[in-house]
């Protein structure tokens, strides 16, 4: 089994009918997913490469049973979106729209923590499981493989280098979470680790953190608790990243001395987790281990 | 985006917390136009985006229209730690009895508001012992309600009348709403005073407001700015642009591979002048857009890192060799491109005369030593 998406998930995706959703429902089908309905209020009745679009999700779920909404849409509307989604049942929700206004992810983020409700991202290319024919998101589908390692990531392209690098080395993935790069996330590190652990077939996890915050610290306190038993990678960015500059992704800042990336490769590092000085490094480093196993 | 002082203490008024009373003053000629809002004793604070303005003596005492004006004079143009006081806020000086601090912000690991509280204010939150700072975290589910006050005021020594607890809980709900309705990721008053005669007011403000919800927070103006003119006008076209020390001017698609770039440029001894995250665009008018910000930055030499996944690689790199061939870019460029179309984009790269690499170190490498005989050639 893989984590969060399995081939057994119904996706639905709001904000069908523009630019982004029309191309990615159709690399997403490429790609094996089933994708059910489409959302765009007012739309409804239209398609989208044969997938029937829907004017609320509400209507979606009823007549499609989807459980996974993908939203797409544009972040003044995105919070209404995804309080839609939740409200109307579905299980997860993958939120790709960048520049959220970070109250509205809060918002958001806590409603559906509080209706059990996996919600990854904001600000993310979403998730893939690629031994279940599923990418939800925006991520390119020829980078992966069916295998044993799962990645939770806080970045986009240094993610898919990384798998790629992965998938050219023979060693394949579970499922990969970008977990997103702003600074209040529907699933962070622990949570991700909290899945991988649980399930059977991942047998490494590597993470993909940067600069800003401390979710990197809590997870290698987490991981040194005994809590992870399989074998962790990570890769930290910005080393070099001048204090209180926001690099490019709104919760990548060092801000006094908090959120620097030698305090992440420290606390890595004490936790027993092996840090790659450069990303396609983690590779090797888990080809060694498995080579060895 | 920071506010100045005095816009904060405007957002503070609105959100109906006691401030002392005062008046912007935008230029010295203008100084006759608020003269009838002051009230003396005064004290004239610089407008500045940086603490330990006090210390740099941006702010002076005034007991009349004409010492105000002169101390206005005096601090106006002012630089203080690199920052040049355009404006002054002048306002009434308080009878201070005891400094408390109060803030709100986002925290990343609860995902909650968290509002800290203490009775010693008036100095860094950070040199302040853990104890003695209450931690109250404020669901945004149910919002702030009076228990969250109560475990905020918790930490209060003896001496507090129930008069100024009251004003006090008031205030914290009141901030609260603020940080809220304001879109705030910070929103700090130090130091909450409380005057000889017992008022609870807000006699310094620092507000950082959510750069993502400008499009509904119009009332303030980004009058300070911390970014250079270069990384404004990238910001003005969505594009994620920072000016660094260095001359090396780095080009990757997605923040986290050009923050990775950076870092493997530093491994080898590079110094990166601009980081320039094209993010996830092939659109050729926004590459070409991108591209010309970096001419703008005058790179001694440029590094250009590109994963190709839904991404063409190809479409990219003839969107950067047009810009080279139109707009006259001439300094020597390293790529390194892997991902969708890899191939045909290393031939448009070499038929243009740039450096092709295969991997991220051979590229950073490569910088690092074309830098330090450029390095040579200048010495």
């Amino acid at each position: 089994m893989a984590v969060v998406l399995t081939k057994d998930s119904k996706v639905v995706v709001q904000g069908a009918t523009g630019h982004q959703g029309t191309f990615h429902i159709g690399a997403m089908k490429t790609f094996g997913t089933n994708v059910v309905a489409g959302v765009t209020p007012g739309k409804g009745g239209q398609s989208v490469h044969d997938i029937p679009v829907f004017d609320s999700v509400q209507e979606a779920v009823k007549e499609t049973g989807a459980d996974v909404s993908l939203v797409f849409v544009p972040a003044p509307f995105a919070k209404d979106a995804v309080l839609e989604a939740v409200d109307a049942g579905v299980k997860t929700v993958i939120v790709i729209t960048e520049h959220i206004p970070v109250h509205d992810a809060m918002d958001f983020v806590n409603y559906a923590k509080a209706k059990g409700v996996t919600l990854i991202g904001p600000n993310c290319p979403g998730a893939a499981s690629p031994g279940e024919n599923i990418k939800v998101g925006i991520l390119p589908g020829m980078i992966f493989e069916p295998g044993p390692i799962g990645i939770a990531s806080k970045s986009g392209t240094l993610t898919y280098e990384i798998v790629n690098a992965l998938t050219e080395a023979g060693i394949g993935q579970t499922t990969c979470l970008g977990l997103g790069g702003d600074p209040c996330q529907g699933t962070n590190f622990i949570e991700a680790l909290e899945l991988f652990q649980a399930d059977d077939e991942t047998k490494g996890i590597v993470l993909v953190g940067e600069i800003g915050g401390t979710a990197e610290e809590e997870a290698a306190e987490y991981i040194a608790s005994g809590k992870v038993t399989k074998p962790v990678y990570a890769y930290i960015a910005g080393r070099t990243a001048p204090e209180g500059k926001k690099m490019g992704h709104a919760g990548a800042i060092v801000q006094g001395d908090k959120g620097t990336a030698e305090s992440k490769q420290k606390a890595f590092e004490a936790a027993g987790v092996k840090v790659a000085k450069f990303p396609t490094d983690i590779a090797q480093f888990v080809k060694a281990d498995l080579g060895s196993a | 985006m920071k506010l100045l002082e005095y816009q904060g203490k405007q957002l503070f008024r609105d959100a109906g917390i006691p401030i002392p009373k005062g008046a912007y003053l935008p230029s010295l000629d203008t100084f006759d136009t608020i003269k009838d809002r002051l009230s003396y004793p005064a004290v004239v604070k610089a407008q500045v985006l940086i603490g330990g303005r006090g210390k740099a003596g941006g702010i002076q005492f005034a007991d009349n229209d004409a010492e105000a004006k002169a101390q206005a004079k005096k601090i106006i143009g002012m630089d203080i730690k690199g920052h040049e006081v355009k404006s002054v806020y002048i306002e009434e000086k308080l009878d201070i009895d005891r400094e408390l601090y109060v803030s709100c912000l986002i925290d990343r690991t609860t995902r909650k508001t968290l509002m800290l509280f203490s009775a010693e204010g008036g100095i860094e939150i950070e040199s302040v012992p853990e104890d003695k700072i209450a931690k109250v975290y404020i669901d945004p589910l149910t919002g702030f309600s009076q228990f969250h006050a109560r475990q905020a005021l918790a930490v209060l020594p003896d001496g507090y009348s129930k008069d100024e607890r009251k004003q006090l809980a008031k205030m914290l709900g009141q901030l609260y709403d603020a940080f809220r309705s304001f879109d705030c990721e910070l929103l700090e008053i130090n130091p909450l005073a409380i005057t000889k005669d017992g008022q609870v007011i807000a006699a310094d403000s620092k507000a950082i407001i959510n750069d993502a919800a400008k499009f509904r927070q119009k009332k303030f103006e980004e009058e300070a700015s911390e970014y250079t003119e270069l990384e404004k006008e990238a910001n003005a076209q969505g594009i994620a642009f920072i000016q660094l020390d260095g001359t090396i001017g780095v080009i990757a698609n997605g923040a986290g591979l050009t923050m990775a770039t950076l870092d493997a440029l530093n491994e080898y001894g590079g110094n990166a002048g601009v980081f320039l995250d094209l993010g996830g665009t092939d659109d050729p008018d926004q590459v070409a857009r991108a591209m010309r910000l970096m001419k703008k930055a005058k790179p001694s030499l440029i590094l250009v890192n590109l994963f190709g996944g839904i991404t063409k690689c190809d479409t990219v790199a003839k969107g950067i060799r047009e810009v080279f061939e139109k707009e006259g870019l001439d300094c020597p460029v390293v790529t390194r491109i892997k991902g969708t179309n890899e191939k045909e984009a290393k031939e448009i790269l070499k038929d243009a005369g740039f450096i092709t690499t295969n991997t991220l170190q051979d590229a950073a490498k490569k910088c690092s030593e074309l830098e330090k005989q450029q390095i040579k050639e200048v010495a």
